[in-house]
C-alpha cells in the first residue's frame, strides 16, 4: 500500500510523456554503484486492518493507570472532549505553515487568538506562535537575552532537569557560559544568586512553580536580577498561572513555559508546546512565527505571518533562531482549552490542583515515617519522604495507581483536578497498608 | 469574521469541572494574580462555530492540490491518526516506570530500525521537534565529534547558497562561521568553489540531495570525499529524502549523519506549521554523542528537548512505515519523481522549468523571462493560482533562480489531478500575456485580498485589545 493513485496504466502513460522507458530512467544522475542492490529490510506491506492490528499491539503492551499521581514536567489534567475533536478537523490538522494568508486565514486568526490568550495568562505585551517545548522555550528566551558584553546565563538549580539540560546543551552550541544557582531548602538560594550576578549575566531563569513544587519568591528573585542589569526570564506552569502572580507582576522580560498541561494528552512525551511571551521592548527578539493584524486591499481585516525579517528564511546565518516548524496544533489546542475553560474555569482547574494536592499532602503526611521533605507554599506538587519507597510505588502500581516520582531525599508528588477524592483515599490507604502505619 | 473575544458574552461558560470534592485550601494572598486572565467566555456551542468557521478558512491537502515545493505535502492516512489516538500510547506518563512503557520502547526501536536501514545509518534519535531541530542536533553531533578529539581548529560549516535558510542559521547556533559557496551553473554544488574553501577549519558540510532545485547531484560521492580529505563531517538535510527513499541511501552517498522530516517525507499531518519529528541518524562512531533525556534514560548527554520526543508523531509515522513496506517506500519515492516530472512536462512550453532536464521530486519554474514579458511575476501567479483552489508552490526559492516558483507534487495525487494543475498554469500563463492587471490583483475570489504586509511590520498590532 502506497496511497498512490494512478494505475499501472496511467503510470505507463505518464512515463511515456516524460519521455522515459522506466522508473529507473527517471535516476539516471544516481550513479550505478550507489543504487541500493537489495530489497528494503522492512516487512512487507500491509493492509489498513492488519497495521491497526500491529501498532494496537503495541498499544497493549503499556500499561495505563487510571489514576496518575505523577507530574515532574508532564501533567495529567482533564481534556475536555471539544479540545480532542477540534484540532482533528481535517484542514487545520494537513494544512502546512500559513504562508499564504490569502488561503490561510483560519489558521492566523486561531494563532493570533492563541497569542492573545497567552498574553492574558502571563500579564506580557507580545507572543509568538509557540516552540517545541518548555525546556527549548527557556534555552530561547536565554538566547533572546545574550549580547556582546553579556554572555552568561543563569538557571535555578530548582529548574526541571531537562530543561537545565536543554538550557546547556543550547549554551553549548553558542559556546556561551550556563551556571546553576543553588538550592536552599528546595528553592533558589537568593544569596547565591546575588553573587553569581555579575555584570556578565544576560539573564537568569527561574521556573515557576519549581521542580519540587514550590512558589518561589519570584518578586524578589526579579528585583535582584534586574538590580544586576540582567534580564529576567521566568518558566511558569499556564494552569498555576490561573492563580498566581503573573509574570509580568513578577517582573519578568520573558514569560515562557511547558503548554501541555493546557489539554494535550501525556503522549509519551510529546508533542507538547512551549509558549513564549515577552515586552514590547524585546518583541522585535522573538523567535519563531508572530502572527499580525493588517489590513487586505480593500481594508478589511486580515491577519498575515509578522516581523519575518527575524527568521531564518530572511536572515540566514542572522537569525535570531533557526526554528522554522514550530507546534502550531498543539498551540491551536491550547487556546480551544483556554477558551472553553474561561478565566473563571482557568482558576477553578488551578484551585481544585491545589486543593487536592494539599489533601493528599496531609493524608500522607499523617502516616507515620512519611515527612514533608520541604516546607513552604506548594502549588499541585510536592515531595515527601517514604520509607520503603520501592516496595510502596509498585504496591500502587499493582493496583492501578502511577505513584509519585522518584526522587533525591523522597518522591516527588503530583495531583490534578482529575482525580476524584476517593482515588486520592485509596492510594493513602494502599501506602498505609505497605508502610503497617 | 469575528474573533473569539468578540463573541464573548460575560457569564457564559462550559459546563466541564465537578464541584471540588475536597476542603478548599488559600494559597497567600501575596501569592495571587490581582486579576483573572480576560479570557473569552463562551458556550461549548459558540467554540464548536467558530472553530468550524475558522477551520473553512483553512486551505490543507484535505482540500485540493498542494503543491509546495520543499514541502512534502503528500496525504496524511486517516489511520495514522487513529493509531497516535490510542488511549494506550496517548495515556502514557513519560516517566512511567520503565516495565510499564514497554510499547512505547517497541516503536521507538521499530522506527529505529526501519528509518536507519532506509537511510543507512546505524543509530538514530526521535528527540528533534521538527527539521531545524533535527540539524541544530545534527550539527551538534559534528561540533562534540571535534570537540572529542581536541580538534578545536575546525571553526567552519560549508553551505551551498541554495539551502534551505535553516541550514546556515542552524550552523549559526551551533556556533559556526558560516561559509557560503556558490553553486554551478546546473545548481549542483560547484566542486571547485568547494576545494577553494576546504581546510583544515572545515567542520563540516550541510546538503541537500536531491537540492533544492530538484536535482540529484551526480558528483555526490568526490563531494563527501573531499570534504572527508579534508578532516571535515558531511551533514545531509533530508527534506527532500521523499525522491530517494528506498532508491539510494544517504549513508551509501558519504554522509555521515543526516535528519529526516517525519512530517514530510512519512505523512504525518503538518498541522498549520506543527508538530512534526526531526528524528536524528547517524554513523556508528558518532552514536556515542546523540542526545539523551536525562530523566527517561540518565547519562550526562546533550538534551534538545525534555523527554524522548514527539513519541505521537513517530507512532504516526511508524504506521505508516508498516502500510507501505519493502516495496511501498520505494514505490512512493518512484511516483514522487514521476508524478514532477510528468507536471514539468505538461506545464512546459508556457512557464519554463529553471532546469530543462528530468528533476528528482520537485523542480522550479523561472520566471524572469515571463515578467520582463508581461510585467507579471511569480507572486502575481501564486496569488492567481488561489482562485482555483490550489495552494501556491513554494516562491522565491531558492534564490539562486530568480522569480522562482518551486513545484512539489508528491506521490499521492492523480494523473487527473497533475492534468488539471497544468491546464490551470496555462490558463494563468495565457490571461498574464492578455491581461496582466488581472494577475497584479489577484486573487479574485479568495478569503481576503492582498494583505499588507508592510502595515503589518510597521505598525506590530500581535493581539487583540478590547476597545
Amino acid at each position: 500500500m502506497s496511497y498512490v493513485p494512478s494505475t499501472p496504466e496511467q503510470r505507463q502513460a505518464m512515463l511515456a510523456t516524460v519521455g522515459v522507458d522506466s522508473y529507473r530512467d527517471l535516476y539516471r544522475d544516481v550513479p550505478k554503484e550507489m543504487l541500493l542492490s537489495h530489497a528494503l529490510d522492512l516487512p512487507e506491506g500491509m493492509s489498513e486492518l492488519e497495521v491497526s492490528r500491529a501498532v494496537s499491539a503495541m498499544a497493549a503492551k503499556n500499561k495505563q493507570f487510571s489514576t496518575i499521581l505523577r507530574g515532574a514536567g508532564a501533567y495529567d489534567h482533564y481534556i475536555p472532549a471539544i479540545v480532542k475533536s477540534i484540532p482533528q478537523k481535517e484542514e487545520f490538522l494537513t494544512a502546512y505553515t500559513p504562508y499564504q494568508a490569502e488561503m490561510s486565514q483560519g489558521v492566523l486568526q486561531s494563532i493570533f487568538e492563541y497569542q492573545t490568550m497567552i498574553c492574558e495568562l502571563t500579564g506580557m505585551d507580545v507572543s509568538n506562535a509557540s516552540v517545541y517545548d518548555g525546556a527549548t522555550a527557556a534555552a530561547e528566551a536565554a538566547a533572546m537575552c545574550r549580547d556582546r558584553k553579556r554572555r552568561v546565563t543563569l538557571i535555578s538549580g530548582a529548574s526541571h532537569p531537562e530543561t537545565i539540560n536543554t538550557v546547556r546543551t543550547y549554551c553549548f552550541g553558542t559556546g556561551d557560559e550556563l551556571k546553576v544557582v543553588p538550592i536552599k531548602d528546595g528553592k533558589t538560594d537568593p544569596e547565591a544568586l546575588k553573587e553569581l550576578l555579575t555584570p556578565e549575566v544576560a539573564s537568569f531563569y527561574v521556573q515557576q512553580p519549581n521542580f519540587y513544587g514550590l512558589i518561589e519568591d519570584a518578586e524578589a528573585l526579579g528585583a535582584l536580577t534586574h538590580a544586576a542589569g540582567a534580564l529576567y526570564v521566568m518558566g511558569c506552569n499556564p494552569i498555576a498561572l490561573g492563580l498566581l502572580k503573573t509574570p509580568r507582576e513578577c517582573g519578568a522580560d520573558i514569560a515562557v513555559g511547558e503548554g501541555q498541561p493546557l489539554g494535550l494528552p501525556l503522549g509519551f512525551g510529546g508533542p507538547y508546546l512551549g509558549y513564549m511571551a515577552t515586552t514590547q521592548k524585546l518583541m522585535r527578539k522573538l523567535p519563531g512565527r508572530i502572527v499580525g493584524e493588517t489590513v487586505d486591499d480593500k481594508g478589511e481585516r486580515a491577519y498575515v505571518l509578522s516581523l519575518q525579517a527575524r527568521e531564518q528564511h530572511i536572515r540566514r546565518e542572522k537569525a535570531s533562531s533557526n526554528i522554522c516548524s514550530n507546534e502550531a496544533l498543539c498551540a491551536l489546542t491550547a487556546a480551544v482549552y483556554l477558551a472553553a475553560m474561561g478565566p473563571d474555569g482557568i482558576r477553578e482547574v488551578a484551585s481544585q490542583c491545589t486543593a487536592k494536592a494539599h489533601y493528599l499532602f496531609r493524608k500522607l503526611t499523617e502516616l507515620k515515617g512519611v515527612q514533608p521533605v520541604y516546607n513552604g507554599p506548594f502549588f499541585h506538587e510536592f515531595v515527601t519522604s517514604l520509607p520503603r519507597r520501592d516496595e510502596v510505588l509498585s504496591a500502587l502500581e499493582r493496583e492501578g495507581i502511577l505513584g509519585g516520582l522518584p526522587v533525591e531525599g523522597g518522591v516527588l508528588w503530583c495531583v490534578t483536578e482529575k482525580v476524584p477524592k476517593s482515588e486520592l483515599d485509596r492510594a493513602v490507604a494502599i501506602v498505609k497498608e505497605v508502610l503497617g502505619a | 469574521m469575528k474573533l473569539l473575544f468578540e463573541k464573548s458574552v460575560a457569564g457564559r461558560r462550559c459546563a466541564l469541572l465537578p464541584k471540588c470534592d475536597v476542603e478548599a485550601v488559600d494559597l497567600p494572598k501575596a501569592l495571587l494574580r490581582e486579576n483573572p486572565p480576560a479570557l473569552p467566555e463562551l458556550s461549548e456551542v459558540d467554540l464548536a462555530r467558530h472553530y468550524t468557521e475558522l477551520n473553512h478558512r483553512v486551505h490543507g491537502v484535505n482540500c485540493g492540490f498542494y503543491p509546495l515545493g520543499s514541502c512534502t505535502m503528500k496525504y496524511n492516512p486517516r489511520i495514522d491518526e487513529d493509531m497516535a489516538a490510542l488511549p494506550g500510547f496517548a495515556g502514557i506518563h513519560p516517566l512511567a516506570p520503565k516495565e510499564t512503557v514497554r510499547g512505547c520502547m517497541e516503536v521507538f526501536d521499530t522506527a529505529r530500525k526501519y528509518l536507519c536501514e532506509i537511510t543507512g545509518m546505524d543509530d538514530m534519535t526521535f528527540q528533534p521537534a521538527a527539521g531545524a531541530h533535527g540539524e541544530f542536533t545534527g550539527v551538534l553531533l559534528i561540533k562534540q565529534y571535534h570537540k572529542t578529539r581536541g580538534d578545536e581548529k575546525r571553526t567552519k560549516i560549508i553551505v551551498p547558497d541554495s539551502a534551505h535558510g535553516t541550514n546556515p542559521a542552524t550552523a549559526a547556533m551551533c556556533g559556526y562561521e558560516v561559509v557560503n559557496i556558490p553553486s554551478a551553473p546546473d545548481g549542483c554544488v560547484d566542486l571547485e568553489a568547494l576545494k577553494g574553501v576546504l581546510g583544515d577549519d572545515t567542520a563540516g558540510l550541510m546538503l541537500t540531495n536531491p537540492n533544492t532545485v530538484g536535482i540529484f547531484d551526480e558528483n555526490i560521492l568526490e563531494i563527501t570525499r573531499l570534504v572527508h580529505e579534508a578532516g571535515g563531517l558531511c551533514y545531509y538535510d533530508g527534506a527532500n529524502l521523499n525522491a530517494v527513499m528506498g532508491i539510494v541511501r544517504p549513508g551509501d552517498m558519504g554522509f555521515d549523519c543526516i535528519h529526516m522530516n517525519l512530517h514530510k517525507t512519512f505523512a504525518t499531518p503538518h498541522g498549520g506549521g506543527g508538530p512534526g519529528a526531526g528524528a536524528v541518524g547517524c554513523k556508528a562512531f558518532l552514536k556515542q554523542f546523540l542526545p539523551a533525556s536525562k530523566l527517561m534514560q540518565g547519562g550526562d548527554r546533550i538534551q534538545v528537548r525534555s523527554f524522548m520526543g514527539n513519541f505521537l508523531v513517530v507512532v504516526r509515522a511508524l504506521t505508516y512505515l508498516l502500510t507501505l513496506g519493502r516495496e511501498g517506500i520505494p514505490e512512493a519515492a518512484e511516483n514522487a519523481v514521476l508524478n514532477a516530472n510528468y507536471l514539468m512536462q505538461k506545464i512546459k512550453g508556457t512557464f519554463e522549468p529553471a532546469f530543462d532536464r528530468i528533476c528528482m521530486h520537485e523542480f522550479v519554474l523561472d520566471l524572469s523571462e515571463y515578467k520582463k514579458e508581461t510585467g507579471v511575476s511569480a507572486l502575481d501567479v501564486a496569488k492567481a493560482l488561489i482562485d482555483y483552489g490550489m495552494h501556491p508552490p513554494t516562491m522565491y526559492f531558492p534564490m539562486i533562480v530568480h522569480e522562482a516558483l518551486m513545484l512539489e507534487p508528491t506521490e499521492t495525487e492523480s494523473k487527473e489531478t497533475l492534468d488539471w494543475a497544468a491546464e490551470v498554469f496555462r490558463e494563468v500563463y495565457a490571461r498574464g500575456k492578455t491581461d496582466p492587471a488581472y494577475l497584479h490583483d489577484a486573487p479574485h475570489h479568495a478569503q481576503i485580498g492582498r494583505p499588507d504586509e508592510v502595515r503589518a511590520s510597521r505598525n506590530p498590532v500581535l493581539r487583540y485589545t478590547k476597545p
